[in-house]
């Protein structure tokens, strides 16, 4: 089978010189299929089985729960806000169905879009495909609120990966996160498709001041419909249903911006919040299953542990502060961002993406500080700046997107005073060898342990 | 260290008391759970105080009385190498132990052992200039093709330093010179006589000659060859004293010899050639001894006088002499120290004791393709064909000269290099593996969690030549960190000499660096980049920088 496979291979092999993108894209099919029978030419002989493929995958691998996860979750909020099928399990196959609709559009323009404009330019370039796509393509459907237009995701892609990454050379060269940069293209370019309150639960349509209704199903639902049907299941019917009273589209940190954290339990349990039942962008919902794939990384060493844990830090302690200048007591004229300040720092980790953007985004080793000093510090930072920008920013209450970037452009420099503290080390030391030479002591019996 | 951490400690707990305290006052915003959470860790901070303090005063009681602490397990609290260190042997007792936590053995199968054999089979050695970095492309020949000589005469010499000869190791007829790129000399090709013969030089008394003197005989009789000058890892210039001198006496590279074989039986000659080497330098002579195993280094080497000892424990490369010089007296600025292997101290001692250059060594035939990998007694330069003639498993192997990591690649007409002192042989692996980066089908070596490996330690593997991937640019950035274990950043030092950056380079350390010290980081590197290849790269720009 394996023989077949390759021969198979063998005799597709389309001509390089004749047509560049074509042999490109073979290259890249055939190499995701067989690892190379190159061999070791100078330097060492044996090469460790790691490669980047393998780091790349792995991390799309930590990320497949968040996936399903995510499928579910969208069908369950659109179902909940027309206060149908509010059991968890109940209908799950509508849910299930109703996120796939949604999100296999999302995964396959991201990868067709995201691949065609890497294949381009390895083909131009004349290198092979490089993986770094294949992380940033299975981050981006995640960062992602569910009804985004495919063709703004596609144009923010296309953004994300010529301009944040092949005007700096491609893989292992850009500056920022690419995943980040096509989110936050869209957040700057196209605000209200992915801030407010009316973008984060699929399917659900204005249809007058202040009332909402579901999406009409037809097409493939229809198609779907006859399936379930046949099985005696429940189906989606016609729809065009009212939302239930008293419903929001608005995430728990929209209404905590608004209201501090009696808004956001008014609406959401902390359950609820840490199980993922809530609205929010496809994958960061559910904090346990982030927190599997936080860990996943860490045993694997994929990911640095240390910008997770100074995270976590600079998380806690940012969050401590501003609990520490909060008002103690509220009035009706009081500001929406003071009761947010007062939210106690540990509830903050119930809202929000913070541990999806520590675990899958501020890891990420290209863009992060590359010492592990430079890590300590650099995590930190995110943790603090994020919740500031979190609490303390009026038009976006979420603030990893911004804190990770800001930091990413920050990295190199923190890089730079790692290394000038390790040249200034070195000198001092060999300074002190030759005073120590010259008083000529000699060694004593001591026990060092060094690095 | 220790008062740094106390100030720490109180410096903390005062705060938090304080935090704690104004939480307590304002704290109708806050929650009972964060006061109660700050109150247990005062608490604990509080404990943990009054046992650091009384750990102190301990210690510094037990310094009024001339105790030693750590020997008597007196503290309190354990010390950070106690908890991560790991322990360390009895055997050290008298003399300095350095513990390192990073690096990686790469255990594979094939390794040497047994009795040392006479390698009957081999006929021809070559000595090859190349070996001996840092001179001329072309040397000076001083014998032609069809001349004989004797173990010990001169064949070139250098133009940049004609006082030094360097000589054949056997006595033969000279029967070809090969030329490589830019016709330079790379081979030397010696038929050797079925009985060697040596030309005999009048040594002088190394314990009361006079360092001039010692110096001469060594560049007139092959003696100078064996000295390395770090950093760049050149034959050294004549004129410039060594600050120190350094010799590993263990070598924790794959399928390594084992020092107590090399050193048995020649333990004089050892002692002769570390008492040359304390006249030839005004700072020691360090010998880096193995503190890994359960038992003793061999007495040779523990016992040796005229010496600086430390012991090293760790994984590989603890045994490279580029890490124990970082970790004993690091190279930088203008310094300049020596090293040498102990085979060529061996031989050194030799010459001083016997006045003929006795260049025989021991090497470890090794690797997973030999059917019996085993040590064999022979000279530098020996024919690889013919030392592994009858003991191969296959033909579609690699024959490396040196271990796995820093070797060179030989063909079976190949020779071994003059500083190696093990010949490796392993499969070839040029295959395809299907979805070979998602699921590993063939067990390989690897520091990655992503394998099974982590699980089983100790299991041996029968590596091949399979890069494992594509090379990429660098992308991840704590893979080098994991195996290093010298402060340097080696990715950065790489990057610099990438883009030429030599102000950058010296500063972060490349001048502590040769290829074998970075060899393990090139081996992890996800992105498959030829570390020791750009590493040299920069070693030349600086040495023609000057």
């Amino acid at each position: 089978m394996k023989k077949a496979l390759l021969n198979f291979f063998e005799r597709i092999e389309p001509d390089k010189a004749k047509s560049p993108l074509l042999h490109t894209a073979y290259d890249a099919f055939f190499t995701f299929a067989f690892t190379p029978n190159t061999v070791t030419a100078k330097g060492v002989h044996i090469r460790d089985g790691m490669d980047l493929k393998r780091t790349m995958v792995t991390v799309v691998v930590a990320l497949q729960l968040l996936y399903v996860f995510g499928t579910y979750n969208i069908g369950n909020q659109h179902f909940h806000a027309l206060g149908m099928y509010t059991g968890t399990f109940e209908a799950i196959h509508l849910k299930i169905f109703y996120g796939l609709v949604k999100i296999l559009p999302i995964f396959v323009v991201t990868h067709l879009v995201g691949l065609g404009v890497e294949f381009y330019y390895a083909a131009k370039k004349g290198h092979a495909v490089e993986e770094g796509f294949l992380v940033s393509g299975a981050l981006i459907p995640l960062i992602m609120p569910p009804d985004i237009p495919l063709w703004i995701l596609s144009i923010a892609i296309i953004f994300a990966v010529v301009i944040g990454k092949e005007a700096f050379g491609g893989t292992g060269m850009n500056i920022l996160n690419i995943a980040l940069l096509a989110r936050v293209f869209v957040f700057f370019a196209y605000p209200t498709y992915i801030s407010g309150d009316e973008v984060w639960i699929a399917g659900i349509e204005k249809v007058g001041a202040g009332a909402y209704a579901g999406q009409e199903y037809g097409g493939i639902y229809g198609i779907l419909d006859s399936i379930f049907g046949a099985f005696g299941w429940a189906t989606f019917g016609e729809g065009k249903q009212a939302v239930v009273d008293g419903f929001t589209g608005a995430t728990p940190l929209g209404l905590a911006a608004k209201g501090g954290w009696a808004a956001v339990t008014e609406h959401y349990s902390v359950s609820d919040m840490w199980w993922g039942h809530i609205p929010g962008s496809i994958g960061e919902t559910s904090k346990p299953l982030v927190l599997i794939g936080a860990l996943m990384l860490i045993l694997t060493k994929v990911a640095d542990w240390r910008i997770m844990v100074s995270a976590v830090v600079g998380f806690v302690l940012c969050g401590l502060m501003v609990n520490g200048i909060a008002p103690d007591t509220f009035g009706p004229e009081t500001a929406g961002v003071f009761k947010f300040m007062a939210v106690p720092w540990y509830y903050h980790f119930y809202m929000g993406s913070f541990f999806f953007a520590m675990a899958f985004m501020a890891t990420d080793p290209v863009t992060a500080a590359s010492t592990a000093t430079g890590k300590w510090i650099y995590g930190f930072f995110i943790g603090f700046i994020g919740l500031i920008i979190r609490v303390l920013n009026p038009a976006y209450p979420e603030g990893w997107m911004l804190a990770i970037l800001f930091m990413n452009v920050f990295a190199p420099l923190i890089d730079h005073y790692v290394f000038e503290a390790n040249v200034k080390r070195r000198a001092k030391r060999q300074v002190a060898l030759a005073k120590a030479r010259v008083e000529a002591a000699p060694a004593s019996a001591t026990t060092v342990t060094a690095e | 260290m220790k008062s740094i951490l106390n100030k720490a400690v109180l410096t903390l707990g005062t705060l938090f008391m304080a935090f704690e305290l104004s939480a307590q006052t304002e704290g109708a915003s806050g929650s009972n759970i964060f006061i109660y959470t700050l109150v247990g860790i005062a608490v604990i901070l509080f404990f943990g105080m009054l046992i650091n303090v009384a750990d102190n005063l301990i210690g510094i009681e037990a310094k009024q009385n001339n105790i030693d602490v750590e020997e008597g397990g007196l503290a309190l609290i354990p010390g950070f190498k106690h908890l991560f260190g790991g322990k360390v042997a009895d055997y050290t007792a008298n003399a300095p132990v350095t513990i390192l936590r990073r690096g990686h053995d790469i255990l594979l199968e094939g390794e040497a052992s047994g009795a040392v054999k006479v390698a009957s089979g081999v006929t021809r050695y070559a000595v090859q200039p190349p070996n001996f970095r840092g001179l001329q492309p072309i040397p000076k020949m001083t014998v032609e093709v069809g001349a004989s000589v004797k173990a010990g005469d001169q064949i070139f010499f250098d133009k940049q330093m004609p006082d030094v000869a360097f000589v054949t190791p056997v006595s033969g007829e000279v029967i070809e010179l090969n030329r490589g790129a830019k016709r330079a000399i790379t081979e030397i090709v010696i038929l050797a006589d079925k009985k060697q013969e040596y030309r005999t030089f009048n040594q002088p008394d190394y314990k009361t000659a006079d360092r001039e003197t010692i110096l001469n005989f060594m560049k007139e009789s092959g003696g100078w060859s064996l000295l390395r000058q770090r950093p760049y890892n050149t034959i050294p210039n004549p004129e410039v004293t060594p600050r120190d001198i350094f010799v590993s006496t263990f070598d924790s590279a794959p399928l390594a010899p084992d020092s107590a074989v090399i050193v048995a039986g020649q333990e004089a000659a050892f002692q002769a050639g570390i008492d040359v080497l304390a006249r030839l330098t005004d700072g020691q002579v360090h010998l880096g001894l193995d503190g890994r195993g359960e038992t003793a280094p061999p007495a040779a080497f523990t016992e040796a006088s005229n010496a600086s000892k430390r012991y090293f424990k760790g994984k590989h490369p603890v045994g490279n002499v580029g890490v124990q010089i970082h970790h004993t007296a690091p190279v930088g600025g203008n310094d300049v120290v020596w090293v040498l292997g102990v085979q060529e101290v061996i031989t050194l001692g030799k010459l001083f004791q016997e006045g003929r250059f006795d260049a025989s060594r021991v090497v470890a035939l090794a690797g997973a393709e030999l059917q019996i990998p085993h040590y064999v007694r022979t000279y530098p330069g020996a024919n690889v064909g013919e030392l592994l003639k009858g003991n191969l498993k296959q033909d579609h192997v690699r024959y490396i000269s040196g271990d796995v990591l820093s070797g060179e690649q030989k063909t079976p007409n190949g020779y071994l290099n003059f500083y190696d002192d093990q010949l490796t042989v392993i499969k070839e692996g040029d295959y395809y593996e299907m979805f070979g980066w998602l699921l590993p089908l063939s067990p390989r070596p690897t520091i990655s969690n992503t394998f099974p490996n982590f699980l089983f330690p100790k299991v041996k593997f029968e590596a091949d030549t399979n890069t494992h991937g594509e090379k990429r640019a660098f992308v991840v950035t704590n893979a080098y960190e994991q195996v290093m274990p010298m402060d340097v950043y080696p990715q950065q030092i790489m990057k610099s000499i990438l883009v030429n950056d030599i102000e950058r380079m010296e500063g972060l350390g490349i001048l502590e660096l040769v290829e074998e010290d970075v060899a393990l980081c090139e081996f992890v590197c996800v992105s498959k980049q030829p570390l020791q290849q750009i590493l040299r790269q920069g070693l030349e720009t600086m040495r023609e920088q000057g």
